[in-house]
């Protein structure tokens, strides 16, 4: 196991791996994102309470999720960079950052679309909407260190402290429905014993949920890889790449 | 046709969240793909001058 992580930890390794795994991963999420929104939109009975505005729950919670999920890999790279000063991870630490805080705009401008019909509001201070934007404030304030720091090192160290010091947030948002009363509903799906969700809704949302991963990745992947030529653009095995001499490598 | 495109009276809503949803995530996608272009020509370019 550590073998294989010292062995894909190496940039040029790495970026040879991900330019095999790139091909699928994009055939996948492109088969599953359409039989997702076909699911979402179509085949999916409307809700009973809800009507047709529960529809959005396929687009909110997995952007939800998603903002939750990058931060946690955030985290992870985090303690890579502050204890092994391991170079991929202060890579993947600044090229997944703006995706999730792409993904936790998503949850909070979709949340707040749904809310309008539902709540009769767009925006409520309640713990589960104030925790999410926390996150977005969390993940603006990682992007602002990152590129406020000249020296890449000492920027990828400051802003992994913060992401640990803000991955507090993280079970505040996960359990702010439980631990408090929220105008937000309560955990429908993460019950896995027994969500209070029909199958036939819950299939399109968790298929939707890993086309979402699978698009966080392709754009990590693309991101990651753009990053380690121009980290390593001295090095003999990137000009080889930039002239296409693959045969040399 | 008309009945789904209504969504049950909440058209504006649902339409509204999966036009931002994947539009977002499609010129999330243009600007990755674009500034790989643009990082590679500079790789170029810096390659070049090295050679020089």
């Amino acid at each position: 196991m550590f073998k294989f992580l010292y062995h894909y930890s190496s940039l040029r390794n790495f970026y040879f791996f991900s330019e095999k795994l790139l091909p699928f991963l994009l055939i996948t999420f492109v088969c599953l994102v359409t039989y997702s929104i076909y699911g979402a939109l179509i085949s999916a009975p409307a809700d009973y309470q809800q009507g047709d505005s529960f529809r959005i729950i396929y687009v909110h919670v997995p952007s939800a999720w998603m903002s939750l999920l990058i931060y946690m890999v955030m985290g992870l790279s985090s303690v890579s960079v502050l204890v092994w000063k391991i170079k991929l991870a202060e890579i993947t630490l600044s090229a997944v950052a703006p995706i999730g805080a792409v993904f936790t705009l998503i949850a909070l401008v979709t949340g707040s679309i749904w809310g309008k019909p539902m709540w009769g509001t767009w925006w409520e201070w309640d713990a589960r909407l104030t925790s999410e934007l926390v996150l977005l404030f969390l993940y603006l304030g990682v992007i602002a260190l990152l590129n406020a720091i000249d020296d890449r090192r000492t920027g990828a160290r400051s802003a992994s402290i913060l992401c640990l010091i803000g991955i507090v947030n993280i079970p505040i948002v996960h359990y702010s429905v439980e631990w408090w009363n929220t105008l937000h509903q309560g955990p429908t799906v993460s019950k896995f014993s027994s969500p209070s969700i029909h199958i036939d809704m819950l299939i399109p949302l968790l298929t939707m949920t890993v086309a979402f991963m699978l698009y966080c990745l392709i754009i990590s992947l693309y991101r990651i890889r753009t990053m380690i030529l121009v980290y390593d653009k001295d090095s003999q095995w990137v000009k080889n790449v930039i002239t296409d001499n693959r045969e040399q490598i | 046709m008309t009945e789904f495109l209504s969504m049950g009276g909440y058209a504006g809503y649902v339409w509204s969240s999966y036009t931002i949803t994947f539009g977002i995530m499609t010129l999330l996608y243009v600007h990755t793909k674009r500034k790989e272009g643009k990082y590679l020509r500079w790789l170029r370019r810096h390659l070049a001058s090295l050679e020089k």
